[in-house]
């Protein structure tokens, strides 16, 4: 029999790369995202140029993959964790990864915000301070949320990754004990765990996106 | 309370500079309902966000409240903008506010304390009638509800001014008559000064005291709105009101209308009763005078703040010696002729 305590903390460490990861990026990338979107042509703190160096920024670290990024940062993981191998090293590279997806969705779920609030909100005397607190991260709130959603159903794939690594998490039980010693029943177990909690991840979501929704249906 | 002088608006595009605005000269006197009156393309979006300088007009002044928006500081524009409401097309409420979170934005923007702001919302949710749905969601609210809730978010700040643009476009026309209502009502209540875009003749002809026509830019005809319907000045003006009190002709007569007069034909004639002609029995007068048939084919007697006035569609049949000198007459008692066409005897009207 197998033992479960492992199984039980590989889902913890899976869990807490996964929340950690996406509290630091979202961190990072929600600001981005708002800038990104504010300083568009014609929006309230439009400045083509900054738009263009952060919009290639976003692009450039999109394009990277994942497998590649977490060896490319290894450096920096050493300075900020003080090793690369661990569940804590994995974060690094997870945060980094989700950082530019989390900015372009959250770009992505402003660009939905009618601009007649904007106009409204203008009217009344609002700063461009108040009409992101107040109209645009509110209005566009649903949206960022299912965009969050996304992020950590990926992360959660990518996680698996950062265990081949040694990040430690279901994935490097998966292949620990799955692929390198034949177990098939680990190989199972984990993945209906990954599907669990990506099934769990997306409901909250959705329910949540539709709480704040206001639509009264 | 509100004046524009010699406001002008280019838009600058990639085919060159095309003006939307020339030289608007507008004088809103306090507690006036003061209508613009345009088709789509004329220019009246762009005139209304040059009141509070949503859109910087290219050149010329734009007072408020004696302050001159065009050379205030960043600051003190958004202060002044503050005492000027304004509600919308599509009214433009946070889909993540319930009605009373709504009408508290513009307070929340000035920092007022929850206290106030209570103080400040009850009121006016008694006034626009929406106390019951203080909770509820726009999602949940008809077209004319939101309106009210965007009519009380305008009022919330305590404006002199309010900017209407096309608040009622979107609306059934039952619920434009409540709204323009509500309009009155609070400027009669508040003594506030309205100024409001439409393309609707109804809208004027409800609710403003003085109305201004915009034509491809500029302002061709500025009147008071009894003696615009009575003494309409310009072809724009006359189509405006003719379009909102006549519909078309039947369609068979439509269809055999010819331009010139032809042996066997009788005229459709248009009459204008301006000028207190609409309240004189006329019509008849010429039936017995000339021995003249007359068929009413359309007719429209309409009165605004006191003056009445008659738009009628008429076929004229009898002697042809008799037609011209009857249409002589009608022109002698102050009657505006047009004839539209001619139509042929033979065709059954």
């Amino acid at each position: 029999m197998f033992p479960m305590t492992l199984l039980f903390n590989a889902t913890i460490e899976t869990v807490y790369m996964v929340i950690v990861a996406t509290i630091i990026a979202t961190l990072v990338g929600l600001p981005w995202g708002i800038v990104l979107y504010t300083s568009r042509r014609g929006n309230i703190l439009a400045h083509p140029l900054l738009y263009q160096v952060l919009a290639i920024i976003v692009n450039v670290t999109r394009s990277i993959p994942f497998i590649i990024l977490m060896i490319a940062v290894i450096p920096l993981t050493r300075i900020l964790v003080g090793s690369s191998i661990g569940t804590n090293a994995a974060i690094v590279p997870l945060s980094l990864c989700a950082m530019p997806f989390i900015a372009r969705v959250v770009e992505n779920a402003l660009l939905e915000v009618d601009s007649g609030l904007v106009e409204a909100a203008t009217s009344m005397g609002a700063t461009a301070w108040q009409i992101i607190c107040k109209v645009f991260i509110p209005e566009a709130l649903p949206g960022i949320i299912n965009g969050l959603t996304l992020t950590v159903v990926s992360l959660i794939g990518y996680s698996a990754m950062a265990g081949a690594v040694g990040g430690g998490g279901l994935g490097d039980l998966a292949i620990r004990y799955g692929y390198q010693r034949f177990d098939t029943s680990v190989m199972l177990i984990t993945i209906v765990i990954m599907i669990v909690l990506v099934q769990a991840v997306q409901l909250v979501g959705d329910k949540l996106a539709k709480w704040y929704a206001h639509t009264g249906q | 309370m509100i004046t524009l002088e010699h406001v002008h608006k280019n838009y600058t595009t990639s085919k060159g500079t095309i003006p939307a605005l020339r030289d608007i000269n507008i004088h809103v006197n306090p507690g006036e309902i003061f209508g613009i009156i345009g088709k789509s393309g004329a220019g009246k979006s762009s005139l209304i966000r040059c009141v509070n300088l949503l859109e910087r007009p290219s050149s010329g002044k734009i007072i408020v409240a004696n302050e001159e928006l065009t050379t205030l500081s960043a600051a003190k524009l958004r202060a002044a903008r503050r005492k000027i409401g304004m509600i919308f097309q599509h009214f433009n409420l946070l889909s993540s506010r319930n009605v009373y979170d709504n009408i508290a934005l513009p307070l929340e923007l000035a920092g007022h304390t929850h206290k106030q702001m209570e103080d400040t919302i009850m009121p006016l949710l008694e006034l626009t009638h929406l106390t019951d749905k203080k909770m509820a969601y726009p999602a949940q609210l008809s077209g004319g509800q939101k309106q009210r809730v965007a009519i009380a978010r305008a009022l919330a700040s305590k404006p002199h001014v309010l900017l209407s643009d096309e608040a009622t476009s979107a609306l059934d026309p039952e619920t434009t008559l409540t709204i323009l209502q509500l309009l009155k009502n609070i400027r009669d209540t508040l003594n506030l000064t309205i100024l409001l875009i439409t393309h609707e003749m109804s809208v004027i002809k409800s609710c403003c005291d003085r109305v201004a026509i915009l034509q491809e830019g500029e302002l061709i005809e500025e009147n008071e709105v009894g003696e615009f319907f009575t003494h309409p000045k310009t072809e724009v003006a006359k189509n405006f009101i003719a379009s909102s009190v006549l519909q078309h002709l039947p369609a068979a007569i439509e269809r055999h209308l010819l331009a010139l007069e032809q042996p066997d034909t009788h005229p459709i004639l248009r009459l204008w009763f301006l000028q207190g002609t609409a309240t004189q029995p006329i019509i008849s007068e010429i039936s017995r005078q000339f021995n003249l048939h007359i068929n009413i084919l359309q007719a429209n007697v309409e009165y605004i703040k006191n003056h009445a006035m008659g738009i009628m569609m008429i076929a004229l049949r009898g002697e042809n010696a008799k037609i011209q000198p009857a249409i002589q007459y009608l022109k002698e008692r102050s009657v505006q002729v047009e004839v539209v066409g001619y139509v042929p005897n033979d065709i059954a009207v």
